[in-house]
């Protein structure tokens, strides 16, 4: 424990800053939050030569220290605050070889604030490809640092690296310029004013616009004998501050950098004439979400049976394995189906995740957004918009998350308030059930019916996404500053490790975050269902026996009625006949709104209250599915999941906003509960108006 | 008058010469749109916006809008 050092990884976004941070932890890392905020915070272990241990942490991306989101502003406010518990021993900034000009632009700024820093320079195996040579010892002289030159992609270096993280103390925390020199006047009575402080930490906190909660900013202003400067000559300072770094590196890298551009080689000219093309770009494009699409629906089908027939028969050998009591009878009946319906979506959501992973990895992100700009404009959206919305068909909450990067309020408030209608795969195990119950099979153009059923709900989603954000676009009245930055990084092609390591972080984190709060209700939920008050519940067998008593019925039938007698008059089934007036002209019974009501905590809670529900009282082993499709209307006759009632209820769960976690969310990054709440009211009104007169209409 | 970066055509290079308008975020002059600089039109989107530059060997997407606000010298096509 003595020996733990702290490290900070910092660099540019696509420099490969996390691929670094992966070949340095392996899976000795964790994701959690920063307390107060939702930027994620990614943290490691490595052992290091000599017995030492290193905790890592992958700081999110940034181009400079002067923050422009949230989370940027968690760089500064970590290295600018020598009392965190993780105030970095060393700082590491990672820059990739071919941008190593804008990269050292942030590394200028570290060096400032007497870090010991160490520079990376990743992707060293493109070099020769590149043209590129590098004067280390020059470079190392003049940056006043060490240097690793590595390369994650081939495995290289990697050792050195980790041997110059333990040798840190022998860092120098000498500046690599004299940023004062912008305006010597200022920076004196700086200097005079706070004389115990560090200057260019002392500028940082000045400058940023963000809010710094507890850091001194606060003193700063309480001074009387220093003249604070407006905004607009802060921002001049600002400027010329960048030109004075950039000089300093041109200075540097005229010596110690060489490129030979007849050596280099450009495929990124060849790609992007083909995927930023006006017609082959949004060709290409559609292609990959059909892609993905047919992936999740086909390719996923069948680890999901074998998921669901073995949870069915998990809660059959529990029944015959455990004596029979109420706890055997929780276990089969409410906790295994209910985690069921949860571990069967992690086919699903492992393929989203690799696919969305893979698409940022490679730099084609990127493109889409600069191909999408111009028409989600229209829409009051930005062009960034299109990754929180592709990102939401795996999860709401990351994909509101993504907004952070887009740089006008209002585009982004936009882009915030209609995510959640995209297809969020929570979605999908209500969809799946029901296409499969109530779409026929069958297949068009080598298109399943189903499929397209699940396609076309997809398109609706995004569809009505776009148009609320239309709508939204010319109600509200908010002036804000519009300006979009994006950088066009080089084509990658995507590192097993990294997507993998996504894939796997990302599936855990959703199984394990719904996975709580579906046990918590569906033991909830078996308690409703298993017990009730009164007479008509405690005595039904004797009820049901006289009633029936002219009858000769099987045994089983007997069985099968008493049971739904019971479940008729639990506590869920009281519940259930009281909200049912509500949902009748839907086409729904009480069980199906119970899983409605329950799915406002999440919307996959659905399939698994409804297998809970059915499964109470039932003794053969059956799957979901099965028991669904022979549930019969209690008005009616006939099956209950009809064409109708079916198309009713996927209408209902493409528009309702059913999900505690994303409103949580948003009132997290909008800072309010005026607009999550606003989200739960229309949504959800405008969901069940479509459901009613889709019902009306097909019945 | 003076060329901004949004006349540029296709294929067409500059030099930067003036970035102090207020309306030009400070992240992209640390992404090396400053004076002195070359910058080269790379490709357009369709409907001619946003544009894809090619600042000094970083490569970036910025809107017209922007564009308009940075004061350039045409150097003609490579």
């Amino acid at each position: 424990m003595s020996k733990q050092i702290n490290v900070a990884l910092i660099g540019n976004p696509n420099t490969g800053k996390t691929s670094v941070f992966n070949a340095l932890t392996g899976l000795n890392q964790k994701v959690g939050n920063y307390p107060g905020i939702t930027v994620e915070k990614k943290e490691g272990v490595c052992k290091l030569p000599r017995g030492v241990k290193a905790h890592i942490i992958d700081l999110p991306g940034t181009y400079s220290l002067n923050a422009s989101s949230l989370d940027e502003n968690v760089v500064i406010e970590l290295l600018l605050n020598k009392k965190d518990k993780d105030f970095p021993d060393i700082a590491v900034v990672v820059s990739d070889v071919e941008n190593l000009k804008r990269n050292l632009l942030l590394f200028t700024q570290i060096k400032d604030l007497e870090i010991p820093t160490l520079l990376v320079i990743n992707m060293a195996d493109r070099m020769s490809y590149k043209g590129i040579s590098l004067d280390i010892d020059y470079l190392e002289e003049h940056l006043q640092t060490k240097i690793a030159l590595i390369s994650t992609r081939k495995g290289q270096g990697i050792d050195n690296l980790k041997n110059l993280i333990a040798n840190y103390k022998d860092l120098s925390i000498t500046p690599c310029l004299n940023a004062s020199e912008i305006d010597r006047d200022y920076f004196d009575s700086l200097r005079k004013a706070f004389p115990n402080q560090l200057l260019y930490k002392l500028w940082l906190v000045i400058t940023q616009d963000v809010n710094f909660g507890k850091t001194d900013r606060n003193e700063i202003d309480a001074v009387a004998n220093f003249k604070t400067k407006s905004k607009g000559d802060l921002k001049r300072l600002q400027q010329k501050e960048t030109i004075k770094r950039y000089q300093f590196i041109n200075n540097v890298l005229k010596k110690g950098q060489t490129i030979d551009i007849s050596q280099a080689k450009d495929l990124r000219t060849k790609f992007d004439r083909i995927l930023t093309h006006k017609v082959w770009g949004y060709v290409i494009f559609f292609f990959i979400l059909l892609t993905i699409f047919q992936a999740i629906y086909d390719w996923s089908s069948v680890p999901m049976d074998f998921i669901d027939s073995i949870f069915a028969s998990l809660s059959e050998w529990v029944k015959n394995m455990l004596p029979d009591g109420a706890f055997t009878n929780l276990l089969a009946e409410g906790i295994i189906p209910g985690l069921g319906g949860i571990v069967i979506f992690i086919p699903q959501i492992a393929f989203l995740f690799l696919f969305i992973a893979v698409l940022e990895e490679s730099g084609y992100m990127s493109r889409v957004v600069f191909l999408m700009d111009r028409v989600m404009r229209r829409f009051g959206l930005s062009g960034k918009s299109v990754v929180p919305l592709i990102s939401g068909t795996a999860c709401a909450i990351p994909a509101i998350m993504a907004t952070r990067n887009i740089e006008s309020w209002k585009e982004r408030l936009i882009t915030i308030l209609v995510t959640p209608f995209t297809t969020c795969s929570a979605r999908l195990p209500v969809y799946l059930i029901i296409i499969a119950l109530v779409i026929p099979e069958g297949r068009i153009l080598g298109l399943s019916y189903q499929a397209l059923t699940l396609m076309l709900l997809y398109l609706i989603g995004f569809v009505t996404a776009v148009f609320s954000a239309y709508i939204l676009n010319k109600i509200l009245k908010i002036r804000s500053k519009t300006f979009f930055v994006v950088e066009m990084p080089n084509y990658k092609l995507p590192m097993f490790k990294n997507v993998a390591l996504t894939v796997i972080e990302k599936t855990k984190s959703f199984v394990f975050g719904a996975g709580k709060i579906i046990l918590a209700i569906s033991i909830v939920l078996w308690f409703l269902a298993s017990y009730g008050p009164g007479d008509a519940f405690n005595n039904a067998e004797n009820i049901v026996k006289s009633e029936y008593a002219s009858q000769h019925l099987t045994k089983e039938d007997l069985q099968q009625k008493i049971a739904s007698h019971k479940l008729e008059h639990s506590f869920i089934g009281i519940t259930g006949r009281a909200i049912e007036p509500v949902i009748r002209p839907l086409g729904y019974d009480w069980k199906i709104g119970i899983a409605i009501v329950s799915s406002f905590a999440a919307r996959e809670v659905f399939v698994g209250t409804l297998a809970t529900i059915y499964s109470v009282g039932s003794d053969e082993e059956e799957t979901i599915k099965n028991r669904m499709a022979s549930e019969v209307n209690p008005i009616l006759g006939g099956p209950l999941f009809t064409f109708a009632s079916g198309i009713s209820l996927l209408l209902f769960y493409a528009f309702a906003m059913q999900c505690m976690s994303t409103l949580a969310i948003v009132k997290k990054e909008t800072n309010s509960w005026k607009w999550p709440v606003l989200q739960l009211v229309i949504m959800t009104t405008f969901a069940y108006i479509v459901a009613l007169i889709a019902f009306q209409f097909l019945k | 008058m003076q060329d901004t970066l949004a006349h540029l055509k296709r294929g067409e290079k500059g030099i930067i010469t003036d970035v102090s308008s207020i309306h030009i975020p400070l992240k992209l002059l640390e992404m090396g749109c400053l004076p002195g600089n070359s910058v080269q039109l790379v490709q357009l989107a369709p409907f001619q916006d946003p544009m894809y530059l090619n600042i000094n060997g970083t490569h970036l997407a910025i809107r017209k809008e922007t564009a308009s606000h940075i004061l350039i010298e045409k150097i003609g096509h490579e």
